[in-house]
């Protein structure tokens, strides 16, 4: 087995057993999953023709092939997929705030650092162990709800709408990116506190640009579209390089012996 | 087996290790002594790459510090100031982790052999955090072992643990001892350094003395000797405060208790004369100073 295969081996048989990150990680991709379905399926049964409440940018989005409630329809729904873009934000954060904060409270990190794992099998290792949980509840929520969907829309186009392009691009790239930044924010947190409870608030800051998107559109100051989405993965990306950077610096040896508080 | 030369170690402006020179051979167990903050553990961290030296060179095993970082930490063993153990594992769990990263070949059969030999086999299903602090300590030994390492590392082994503990953790490092490996072993424990070590070094940021536990006294407070009498007096003082090679002399009620370098060579000769003045000697022995005593002396003195 090798050394990343190891730490992320450890980090699942340690992280899983704490019932709170268990159950963080196993009720928000049901909840994020269940309630965009739930609101086609509650909706899909009474679409009216009422749009009026719709930022016009919207509207225009949906053109004529779409009555003004599927149009409805596909506006709310959007909105729990951004909600639904909290997963790869949340579920990395939990777990790494435990994994890391844990692991300094207990004193398990000096034994590990004396091991012959690289500092970049380390930080590969516990990064990889936060995100794929993240990552895979992700696609498999987004999945669900596709088949889900699928089922339940009884206009096609409607779930063209839903499942198209730009939502695939940010399940499949923006979220994981955000999965990325969220874990060296909480890798950052975690070397200045004690406490893998004030960790998970504090790192939690990383959502607070996805909420005002969500409030933004909501209120049809901006608008979500596949334009958005491109310029979200590339300030991502870039946000990303600095956050890995900052955390890599951190996660050396003599820093978490010396400078960890 | 540790070469250390003109090893300093420096937070910001504050000298953890200063200028640290120092040889531990192979087979050794070597004593490092010193106060709180003195800079032990900073010279484990060093000598095991955890935190890399201001100035200075180390070897251990024939590799250097600082560029052969990887393949020292793949040849010493450690068992740090706390166990550091994951407590929502198995015991069994925690050791095939670390066998993992210290690509130890045997994942299966090593674990089972370490336990064995500290007597947590029948424990290994057990979560470590439901273990004794002495049970955590066998468990952190294990886990210092796990790779055969030809030197070990060991900070306050016997730190916090209760008496029965203590001497079961100690005769396992006296019986690894006899296996030849090195052990650098950081204690407060005086009384265990003095039984344990083959040789004793002293550091406050610096060092302060190296050698073996009797030559420390010796060099500290010479050899003192103590003969019982049935009946001694200021006449029977004076006679041996006569002797060339007494260095001092003094009596303790019908004691007398003489420094000499040599007591082997010369007591012999004491004996003779205290007899021959028609003094009863009943017994003769050697008064040993205590490491603590050469430990406060040095520390006194610096």
């Amino acid at each position: 087995m090798n050394k990343i295969q190891t730490i992320i081996d450890k980090e699942w048989a340690e992280v899983f057993k704490n019932r709170l990150v268990l159950f963080t990680i196993a009720f928000m991709p049901l909840m994020f999953t269940a309630l965009p379905l739930i609101f086609l399926y509650v909706l899909g049964k009474e679409v009216g023709n009422d749009a009026s409440d719709l930022p016009p940018q919207f509207l225009q989005l949906c053109g004529e092939q779409l009555t003004g409630g599927e149009c409805f329809q596909v506006f709310l729904v959007n909105q729990f997929l951004l909600l639904f873009m909290m997963m790869p934000l949340m579920i990395p954060v939990v777990i790494s705030a435990y994994s890391i904060v844990g692991e300094k409270t207990t004193r398990c990190l000096e034994p590990l650092l004396a091991t012959p794992i690289t500092t970049a099998e380390l930080i590969v290792g516990k990064g990889l162990a936060a995100a794929i949980p993240a990552i895979g509840a992700t696609w498999a929520g987004f999945a669900v709800f596709a088949v889900g969907a699928r089922l339940m829309v009884s206009n096609p186009l409607v779930y063209v709408r839903l499942v198209d392009p730009m939502w695939l691009m940010a399940i499949g790239i923006v979220g994981p990116l955000m999965a990325v930044a969220a874990i060296n924010v909480s890798i950052i947190v975690s070397s200045r506190v004690s406490d893998p409870r004030v960790a998970e608030q504090v790192s939690m800051v990383i959502m607070l640009p996805l909420l005002a998107t969500f409030f933004a559109q909501l209120a049809g100051v901006i608008l979500v579209n596949m334009q958005f989405m491109m310029l979200a993965a590339g300030v991502l990306l870039l946000i990303d390089v600095g956050l890995v950077v900052l955390g890599v610096r951190l996660f050396q040896r003599e820093t978490i012996l010396t400078k960890w508080k | 087996m540790i070469q250390i030369r003109n090893l300093t170690k420096k937070f910001g402006g504050l000298t953890a290790v200063d200028n640290l020179t120092l040889d531990v051979k192979e087979g050794e167990v070597f004593g490092f002594l010193g106060p709180n903050g003195a800079g032990k553990t900073t010279t484990v961290r060093m000598l095991t790459c955890l935190v890399g030296p201001t100035s200075g060179q180390a070897t251990v095993n024939g590799l250097q510090v600082g560029r052969d970082d990887t393949a020292i930490r793949r040849s010493v063993g450690i068992l740090t100031e706390t166990p550091g153990l994951y407590d929502r594992l198995s015991a069994e769990k925690n050791l095939t982790i670390f066998a993992n990263l210290y690509e130890v070949k045997d994942v299966a059969g090593q674990v089972e052999k370490v336990l064995r030999l500290l007597g947590l086999w029948d424990r290994r299903d057990d979560l470590a955090g439901n273990f004794s602090k002495g049970m955590k300590q066998k468990l952190a030994i294990c886990r210092a072992l796990l790779h055969e390492p030809r030197v070990l590392f060991l900070d306050e082994p016997t730190s916090g643990l209760d008496p029965e503990a203590a001497k079961l953790v100690r005769d396992f490092i006296e019986d690894i001892k006899e296996h030849g490996r090195t052990i650098f072993l950081c204690t407060h424990n005086l009384d265990e350094a003095d039984r344990l070590c083959d040789r004793i070094g002293v550091i406050k940021q610096r060092l302060l003395t190296v050698d073996t536990p009797a030559n420390l006294r010796n060099r500290l407070f010479g050899r003192t000797v103590v003969f019982h009498l049935r009946y001694a007096d200021e006449s029977t003082l004076a006679l041996v405060r006569g002797l060339p090679f007494i260095k001092n002399a003094q009596r303790v009620d019908n004691k007398i208790v003489a420094g000499l370098d040599d007591p082997e060579a010369h007591n012999p000769a004491i004996v003779r004369a205290l007899v021959e003045t028609g003094a009863d000697v009943q017994f003769v022995g050697e008064l040993k100073h205590s490491l603590e005593d050469v430990y406060l002396a040095l520390m006194a003195n610096n």
